[in-house]
């Protein structure tokens, strides 16, 4: 249109031109030619207008129809919302940013069913470790509140005496085996963290939400844990109650990601074969089926570890911690393989020590001569040591077992708790308050049940593996408890309250 | 009933079981943490909560995942390291090299690294207080011992995981090169 204009123009121009050239040409043609001229010089003008209010309006028109579309957009805050989170923001919200092609539905199944397998049995020994304190006895709870959560309490049992050190000791061992099955499920998953939209649906993000219960749960047990047994008190919380709680809320979070993913990783589980897997070898390794949940990278990149390799890589890092951990729990010989726990391989000999008689202010005074039991029933009797040790003698084989994981088992020589409340005139015993001379700090007393106290086993020992008891295990005496917490054997015994049955 | 699944499922987005499954935990969660809040520590026990998700989701995870894939840069994909950028950057040539159609040059070097710091970095995380002694002085009041002597110990056993990733990977790649010569052998009269 433009090209034409112009060609016009310069034709006009042209014939001007000639016009002038040629002076031979007659006035009346010279004026219908100036008139021709003018003619076709305001038809270009008229064009010229024309076109440029043609192209003025088709720019008003279009900018007009954007300001529309952005007021009905405006007007449309939902359709504006859906147009903007359709596209994804860069970095990790880009699917195409996950790439390993070992990730996918088969995967994350077989890392949840050992999790769902392990983390269960997690639960269920920390939860017993609890009752295995007697929390309904006076001052025994660490951790009030809640009452509804310890519906299933029960008055821990004396008998089997290992039950204890072995509930511990897989709690312990059993949480340091799940870390890198913890950690690969995590891995595994950890895509869908970045999924966008972050939300689709009022049921899509309650169930975002809740996974704050069963990961953030899941990581802050373990790393609670693991911190405590390390005597690494940084956190600023009470551990009995953050553990036991922070346990509820994983427990919460864990028993609605199941109910609502198992059919989910039964799919998955079904979607391959665990002894193909096996078999199949990197050159042979590919990418898994892409699955409804998205777990399978868009574009997996070629693999640089078989899917066996990275199972055998988890497993291995597993039975890793294990082997160099479980020697503290299990004793004997083995307890030189502990490389990597609290209590394990150790300059000072075989016998762990939780609480050292330095580390409470323990006098030689308070342990030497002056040292007096003081057992309180329907009358109050006062022993010397040697007093005590004139008293018919018992001996019982039995573990000693810490909340944090390590055990030792020994050979305990010492007065039974029934007998000395029949010398304080009780003859069917009740509850029991133990006390230490320990003057401050958690568990310098300790409560104990009726069946404790009467257990032949339960002893005010003396003497340990046919010596007298080190200070640092309680001298001069300290009480020992078939099947009871470690902490609830109490060093340096100077006082026992002992109650009539009721 | 089906009418009032029907209007659930549709301003919910699932089945109202899932809703109930949902508030019910939600619930139990809830009474736990009452229980926190009437203890007083509600403050740390959230904010250790939060900082376990953000700590592992956005510092760990990519930590851990931006070492490997600096380890995976530095290292040749091939023993040789001859075309290893090409090699890395096309899938082909990584699954021609994985699949041991070159087995003269030998297995991709990454694992042999892979594992033995996995596994050692693995121990780091979860003994960190003993290695690095943090715990000290809780932990001698506790046992009468020193940490001292983990972070030797930790040191030994990552010396030792790769000293045993070292030699397996030598005799890996003497029986690659011993089986690429074989496989060579009956090519070389027709030469």
């Amino acid at each position: 249109m433009a090209g034409k204009r112009r060609q016009r123009r310069r034709a006009g121009c042209q014939r001007e031109k000639l016009a002038a050239a040629d002076p031979a040409a007659g006035s009346v043609s010279a004026t219908s030619r100036k008139v021709v001229a003018a003619l076709v010089a305001v038809v270009a003008v008229l064009l010229t207008v024309v076109a440029v209010l043609r192209a003025a309006v088709a720019a008003l028109r279009s900018a007009v129809a954007a300001l529309r579309g952005k007021v009905a957009a405006l007007a449309d805050p939902a359709g504006l919302l859906r147009r903007t989170l359709s596209r994804p923001p860069p970095g990790p919200f880009r699917p195409g940013t996950w790439r390993s092609p070992l990730r996918g539905q088969w995967l994350t199944s077989l890392l949840g069913l050992v999790l769902l397998v392990g983390l269960t049995i997690l639960a269920v020994t920390g939860l017993l470790s609890y009752a295995a304190y007697n929390p309904r006895l006076p001052g025994n709870d660490e951790t009030r509140g809640a009452p509804l959560l310890k519906f299933y309490l029960f008055s821990w049992p004396t008998h089997p005496s290992w039950l204890y050190r072995v509930d511990q000791g897989i709690h312990i061992t059993l949480g340091l085996a799940l870390v890198p099955f913890v950690l690969a499920k995590l891995w595994s998953v950890l895509p869908k963290l970045f999924t966008w939209p972050p939300v689709r649906s009022a049921a899509q993000a309650l169930e975002r939400l809740s996974l704050i219960m069963i990961v953030g749960g899941v990581l802050f047990e373990f790393a609670t844990g693991i911190l405590d047994i390390q005597n690494y008190y940084v956190f600023p919380f009470s551990f009995y109650t953050a553990h036991l709680y922070g346990a509820w809320v994983f427990i919460a979070g864990l028993v609605t990601h199941v109910t609502l993913k198992f059919p989910h990783m039964l799919a998955g589980l079904r979607s391959r074969s665990l002894r193909r897997e096996l078999r199949t070898p990197l050159s042979e390794t590919r990418p898994e089926e892409p699955d409804p949940a998205g777990l399978r990278a868009p574009s997996p990149a070629a693999p640089t570890i078989s899917r066996r390799g990275l199972l055998a890589g988890v497993g291995g890092a597993s039975v890793t911690l294990v082997a160099l951990a479980v020697g503290q729990s299990i004793g004997g010989w083995t307890r030189r393989t502990a490389l990597f726990a609290p209590r394990g391989l150790s300059a000072t000999g075989a016998f762990p020590v939780n609480r050292t008689a330095a580390s409470i202010g323990l006098t030689s005074a308070d342990v030497g001569d002056s040292y007096r039991l003081t057992l309180i029933g329907t009358r109050t009797v006062t022993l010397t040591r040697e007093q005590i040790l004139a008293l018919p003698q018992h001996t019982a084989e039995l573990p000693i077992a810490c909340v944090e994981g390590w055990s030792y088992a020994a050979s305990w020589t010492g007065v039974r708790l029934a007998d000395l409340a029949r010398l304080a005139g009780i003859a069917d015993p009740g509850i029991a308050q133990i006390e230490s001379i320990q003057p401050k700090g958690s568990f310098r007393a300790a409560a104990l049940s009726a069946a404790q106290v009467s257990d032949p086993q339960s002893l005010l020992a003396l003497r340990v593996n046919g010596a007298d008891l080190p200070r640092d295990h309680g001298y001069p005496a300290r009480t020992i408890i078939p099947n009871a917490p470690g902490v609830h054997n109490t060093k340096w015994v100077n006082k026992i309250t002992f109650l009539e049955n009721a | 009933m089906t009418a009032v699944i029907g209007w659930v499922r549709r301003w919910y987005g699932a089945n109202p079981l899932h809703l109930l499954a949902l508030l019910a935990a939600f619930a139990l969660a809830g009474y736990a943490v009452h229980a926190v809040v009437a203890a007083g520590q509600w403050r740390g026990f959230a904010v250790w909560f939060l900082v376990a998700i953000v700590g592992h989701d956005l510092l760990l995870f990519p930590l851990y995942s931006l070492a490997d894939l600096s380890v995976r840069r530095l290292l040749p994909q091939r023993a040789t390291g001859t075309n290893d950028r090409q090699a890395g950057q096309d899938g082909a040539g990584l699954r021609r090299v994985s699949a041991g159609m070159a087995p003269s040059q030998g297995p991709p070097v990454i694992n042999y690294v892979r594992v033995p710091a996995a596994f050692s970095l693995l121990l780091l995380l979860v003994w960190f207080p003993l290695i690095l002694g943090l715990s000290s002085a809780e932990y001698h009041r506790a046992s009468d011992l020193s940490t001292s002597p983990y972070l030797w110990r930790w040191l030994a056993v990552t010396g030792a995981m790769f000293t045993v990733s070292a030699v397996s990977y030598a005799l890996r790649l003497r029986r690659a090169s011993s089986q690429g010569r074989r496989a060579r052998a009956p090519a070389a009269p027709g030469r």
